[in-house]
């Protein structure tokens, strides 16, 4: 692409107010700030020093645009300013420069763009700094979101209901620890690549979990972090589309996604995915989930890894029109193949209620004998909960009415514990009969 | 939150005329920045009026009438349907789809597209829920896949 810097801008019919295209900016913000920073940070192979650039460019662009109007080529614009000062930066600074030339790295200072192919290039490069193991993982997710989300600063502090100057710390360490411990911009080796490949996927999850456990009344940056991790999601899965995981994690977010609406009470409350009214599901999000799903699988060619054997499972309860169609069977055997790779006793919890719906409650409540020992699920009220639901259904109410007391002690819910009580005193009423 | 973005038709889309190859791999260009940007959900393209028909109703009688129709700048060619941050980056998107130069007249629609989440739940009765139900399971949608 040409530097395209033309003064010819846009028109615009209903003229726009200095906020409006303050609101404009932060638009093309959004759409270019992961591009220009990966484009910099390839400049100058340091993602802290292109973050600040790239913020440079937004400044100028805030400064002029007002007045000039917003230009036919925003991204490239942006490019060129920052790509201008980065260049001003590395001829005054002979320490940068020779680094620069110690890594062997060209010095281009002529005025042609990064290729797109570069540019994709170096957007793989920025996924794996971002979410470099180096840094905590707050750090990542907040570095995630800022360079490859173009969030704020503020929407991030918003998102994760914490203080600004929290999140803005967050970010001034996170740099200075890729810089300190040099950790270089580059994909890794293919020794490392799925450790690291790893991360990325951790810290994309974290952000939709973060934001699918939003309550009503949270400020909507909240929720709408799920929609900024399947955006991140997508962009990986483009950047990566041999990977099955990356594919499976895509497939799991879409489909959970699709049931947002679903999900919460009016008053707020979670609705249990049997009893949710799948008329309120989003088709196309759960066919997106399902093609991406059906991507993993073929990539996976046979073994399938913890994303995409999740993204099975969600599409199990997604292709059911009605909870009663749902292959309970399919849903206990990917449950055991996951349980073999997470060896997590709550996911032995969830195999066990497939299990229950599978082949009856006697063979559920089998496995929850086995794990009922387990110190990790000590203080889990879901235990008691389940196996007292199991007990009921095979007529054992005596032992049934103990599970749910049990179970509301630990419970920290209100309205679960007044649900487990109901059910206890239920177990006592039938069972005096 | 998710925007459609509408491509408006013209003398040339209603003629079914191929656009030139340039036009093509512009609009393939468009489509992959969509895509590499996390942003597409869906797009399509439609076939001139001629392939379709209107419904048209009158003292509680609808009446078909085929197509073509005349008026081109009130019908559609095709549409995108994305998922965004906000009015104004679906707007900036809109800008970037590759209409010809020399194009007049308005050539696109953004409309701000319905979000079952944007509404609580109890917006569905019962019994409509049900009919939706009982609608849904005749048709077979969404069947499952193999």
């Amino acid at each position: 692409m040409a530097s395209d810097t033309d003064d010819q801008a846009r028109t615009q019919a209903t003229p726009r107010r200095g906020t409006e295209t303050h609101r404009a900016i932060e638009a093309v913000w959004r759409i270019e700030a992961a591009r220009l920073i990966a484009g910099l940070a390839g400049l100058v192979r340091d993602v802290g020093l292109a973050e600040e650039l790239a913020q440079d460019a937004l400044v100028a662009a805030l400064e002029q645009w007002p007045e000039s109007g917003v230009p036919r080529n925003p991204g490239a614009w942006l490019m060129t300013v920052s790509k201008r000062r980065a260049i001003d930066l590395i001829r005054r600074n002979e320490r940068l420069e020779r680094n620069l030339i110690e890594l062997g790295h060209r010095l281009d200072t002529d005025e042609d763009l990064p290729e797109v192919d570069e540019i994709e290039d170096d957007l793989l490069r920025l996924v794996f700094t971002a979410c470099h193991p180096a840094l905590s993982v707050e750090a990542r997710v907040a570095l995630t979101l800022r360079v490859l989300g173009g969030l704020t600063t503020d929407e991030i502090a918003r998102a994760f209901l914490v203080p600004e100057s929290t999140v803005a710390q967050r970010i001034v360490r996170a740099k200075r620890t890729l810089a300190d411990k040099k950790i270089p911009f580059e994909v890794p080796q293919a020794t490392e690549l799925s450790a690291r490949l790893e991360s990325v996927l951790e810290v994309i999850y974290l952000i939709f979990n973060e934001g699918y456990s939003a309550t009503a009344g949270d400020d909507w940056m909240r929720p709408a972090l799920c929609e900024d991790a399947l955006r991140l999601g997508r962009v990986l899965a483009g950047l990566m589309p041999k990977e099955p995981e990356v594919h499976g994690l895509v497939a799991l977010m879409e489909i959970q996604a699709s049931r947002s609406a679903a999900r919460v009470s009016p008053s707020g409350e979670p609705i249990l995915l049997l009893d949710q009214n799948r008329a309120r599901w989003d088709r196309l999000l759960i066919r997106r989930g399902l093609t991406a799903l059906d991507q993993a699988e073929k990539l996976g060619d046979g073994t399938l890894g913890p994303y995409t054997l999740q993204a099975a499972i969600a599409a199990c309860h997604a292709r059911a029109l009605n909870p009663e169609d749902t292959d309970w069977v399919r849903i206990a055997s990917l449950y055991e193949a996951l349980a073999k790779l997470s060896r997590s006793p709550i996911v032995e919890l969830n195999r066990a209620v497939a299990l229950s719906m599978a082949y009856g409650p006697a063979v559920g409540l089998q496995l929850l004998d086995q794990i009922a020992d387990e110190p990790s699920l000590k203080d889990y009220h879901l235990l008691p909960s389940v196996r007292g639901d199991l007990l009921f259904k095979l007529g054992r109410r005596e032992e049934a009415r103990t599970e749910f007391e049990r179970a509301a002690d630990m419970t920290r819910n209100a309205r679960e514990r007044t649900l487990l009580r109901e059910r206890a005193t239920a177990c006592h009423v039938q069972g005096s009969r | 939150m998710k925007f459609m973005i509408v491509g408006k038709a013209n003398a040339e889309t209603e003629a079914g005329a191929l656009p030139s190859q340039e036009v093509v791999d512009n609009m393939h260009a468009y489509n992959e920045a969509l895509t590499k940007a996390g942003v597409l959900l869906a797009a399509e393209g439609l076939y001139p009026s001629s392939q379709g028909a209107q419904i048209a109703y009158s003292g509680g009688k609808a009446t078909v009438i085929d197509g073509p129709f005349a008026e081109a700048k009130e019908l559609i060619a095709g549409f995108w349907l994305i998922q965004v941050k906000s009015r104004e980056e679906a707007i900036e998107w809109a800008m970037r789809v590759p209409v010809p130069p020399g194009y007049d007249g308005i050539g696109l629609d953004v409309w701000r597209v319905f979000d079952a989440s944007d509404v609580p739940d109890d917006s569905l009765p019962a019994d409509e829920r049900d009919r939706e139900q009982a609608l849904r399971d005749r048709l077979g949608v969404d069947t499952p896949n193999p």
